[in-house]
């Protein structure tokens, strides 16, 4: 059992290790990484001791390596547009992005898993095709417009809203529900094979058997047999639910990391941008493995798998 | 013999489309169309700009053209500029459909087939990509290379391939083992005779499948670039940047993002719907 966990462990460490890489060479590949941190008006001098100052001019192998102890305290280097380090510039923005996350994972779960075992349970009756056409169209809709088509709706034709900005908490339920409805679509899909696998089940039989009316047999004993995909779902949703609010926060100038990262592209500044990117692709490793190993918890069978 | 006096004997069987997958076949066709004969199609030059026509609702006319579905911020019309766009969509999402395709589903089938370091290498790569949510690689990787039409086509080919790939191994996996795969290696048939004329004709529904859910997704990840700014440069037009632009006017001037965004999402749920239907036919497993 702890020789899989190591196993995986070792396994996310080494894609963290892969992507910081990647994204190391990645800066060096595209040419001097030096004009991508400078701004646009510099002189040659500038640059020249930017490089210097900077440690560019160094072996690339130092550099590396330079980095990769840096980012083990946390460093991520320092905004030179706004010449502060980006890790401070992370932070005060993260608890935005985390509030976010969390309304939009409140809409995916509220909306998704309900629909889901509804599919399910009603399948093939019309009113099941109708949930079905609903969850694809949620799937299909790209996020930057339902969040437009709402402000429209319920900011400006309506008045019920804040159109943008963070100001109160009224200022959550649109951005929340744009970011979720993408979430909600996958919860419902996961919910419904998870509860149409289970419905085959003998005890499902023994249930009805004994005269239990269909909502007590699924309220009472499927939804927990159910619910180990829909979790190992939840942890992967997450990180796409942080990339996804790259865009999200970007309509409705909500001050979170996906804000900040689009400023900080529009602003050439590259150490920012490298940071945010660094710090969501771990978490979404991070997040695949706490998936993985919530998976061997609940369903012993897996790790067993895994050993063998 | 046996064979066509079966297919005689059962002439009602033809596999008939849904209902509910043939409008949306119509509305990917009539998008493709549309996209293919844009300058026969559009009522005016995408591009061209009308100053004193700024902002208009739809339906709005001057100098005897109609602007059906209103105008711009520079006069433009909003028709032309989404037909236009559409070119702009299903060209970057193709074109990263197939880069993607050909280069992951080659990877995935050279990795389950030479085993050893080449697959643990090959495979560990995929994992890698695969974890990091590819609208984050695509931000940094156009970030670096600066934005364009090309580059995007690049950046989504480089950051999905994995997803092929990953498919094509483990089909390949289950196939190459298989006694005709064996005999005709036996008979002396090369690696590339293998893979291409025995292996991938087996493996090619899965890919289809995923291709085909692909596309949907290329189309709206090149849309989310192109909002970001990270997409196809002005003036060229494109659905992402028409509706981010449509995002400053939504006080004034509600057409400008809605009507790309119903283009869009027409297009995605069509691709959708045609793709989930394609894996239920071809997927046992979901049959």
């Amino acid at each position: 059992m702890s020789a899989f966990f190591l196993k995986r462990a070792l396994q996310a460490f080494v894609a963290v290790l892969g992507v910081i890489t990647l994204i190391f060479f990645l800066q060096r590949l595209a040419g001097d990484p030096v004009l991508l941190l400078v701004p646009q008006n510099a002189t040659q001098a500038d640059i020249e001791a930017m490089r210097t100052s900077l440690g560019f001019d160094r072996p690339l192998a130092v550099q590396y390596f330079d980095y990769l102890s840096g980012l083990i305290m946390f460093d991520f280097g320092r905004s030179y547009v706004q010449n502060v380090p980006v890790w401070t510039l992370i932070l005060s923005r993260l608890p935005y992005t985390l509030m976010l996350a969390g309304g939009a994972l409140l809409v995916a779960f509220g909306i998704g898993i309900p629909l889901g075992v509804a599919m399910a349970v009603r399948r093939g009756k019309p009113e099941a095709k109708a949930m079905m056409g609903f969850v694809l169209a949620g799937q299909s809709m790209p996020t930057f417009w339902s969040a437009i088509l709402m402000i429209i709706v319920f900011a400006v034709w309506l008045g019920w809203l804040p159109p943008s900005g963070a100001r109160s908490w009224s200022s959550l339920i649109m951005p929340s529900i744009a970011l979720g409805l993408l979430s909600m679509a996958t919860f419902a899909r996961v919910a419904r094979t998870a509860v149409l696998d289970e419905l085959e089940k003998d005890y499902v039989r023994t249930g009805h058997a004994k005269g239990l009316p269909m909502h007590r047999i699924v309220a009472r004993h499927l939804l927990r047999n159910a619910a180990i995909p829909v979790v190992t779902v939840a942890a992967l949703e997450i990180a796409n639910l942080l990339a996804g609010a790259v865009i999200v926060e970007t309509v409705f100038a909500w001050p979170g990391l996906g804000q900040l990262t689009v400023q900080a592209i529009n602003a050439r500044d590259f150490m920012l941008v490298q940071g945010v990117v660094l710090l969501g692709a771990v978490t979404a490793i991070v997040l695949n493995l706490v998936a993985d190993l919530l998976y061997s918890i609940i369903d012993p069978r897996i790790r067993l798998e895994g050993n063998a | 013999m046996v064979s066509s006096s079966a297919a005689v004997a059962r002439p009602a069987k033809t596999r008939r489309l849904p209902w509910t997958v043939v409008p949306f076949l119509a509305i990917l066709a009539g998008l493709v169309l549309m996209a293919i004969f844009a300058p026969l199609v559009s009522p005016v030059d995408p591009n061209a700009q009308n100053l004193l026509a700024r902002l208009k609702a739809p339906g709005f006319s001057s100098r005897g053209i109609v602007y059906y579905l209103g105008t711009d911020e520079l006069g433009r019309d909003v028709l032309s500029r989404i037909i236009y766009g559409a070119r702009v969509s299903l060209l970057v999402a193709f074109a990263s459909v197939a880069l993607s395709g050909i280069f992951g589903s080659t990877l995935g089938m050279v990795a389950a087939f030479y085993r050893g370091w080449v697959e643990t290498v090959l495979m560990r790569l995929v994992d890698i990509v695969l974890s990091v949510p590819a609208i984050l690689l695509a931000i940094i990787t156009v970030a670096v290379l600066g934005p364009s039409l090309t580059n995007v086509v690049i950046v989504l080919a480089l950051t999905r391939w994995p997803r092929y790939a990953r498919v094509a191994y483990g089909q390949t996996l289950s196939v190459a083992n298989m006694p005709y795969v064996r005999l005709s290696r036996f008979m002396g048939a090369g690696w590339f005779r293998l893979l291409s004329r025995h292996i991938l004709p087996n493996i090619a529904g899965g890919l289809i499948v995923v291709a085909t859910l692909e596309f949907g997704l290329m189309v709206l990840f090149e849309a989310g670039l192109s909002f970001l700014g990270l997409g196809v440069q002005p003036p060229t037009s494109s659905w992402g940047a028409m509706l981010s632009t449509g995002r400053n006017y939504v006080g004034t001037a509600w057409w400008i993002a809605t009507f790309p965004g119903v283009a869009l999402f027409l297009l995605v749920l069509a691709i959708n719907l045609i793709g989930d239907h394609m894996r239920d036919r071809l997927d046992p497993r979901s049959r």
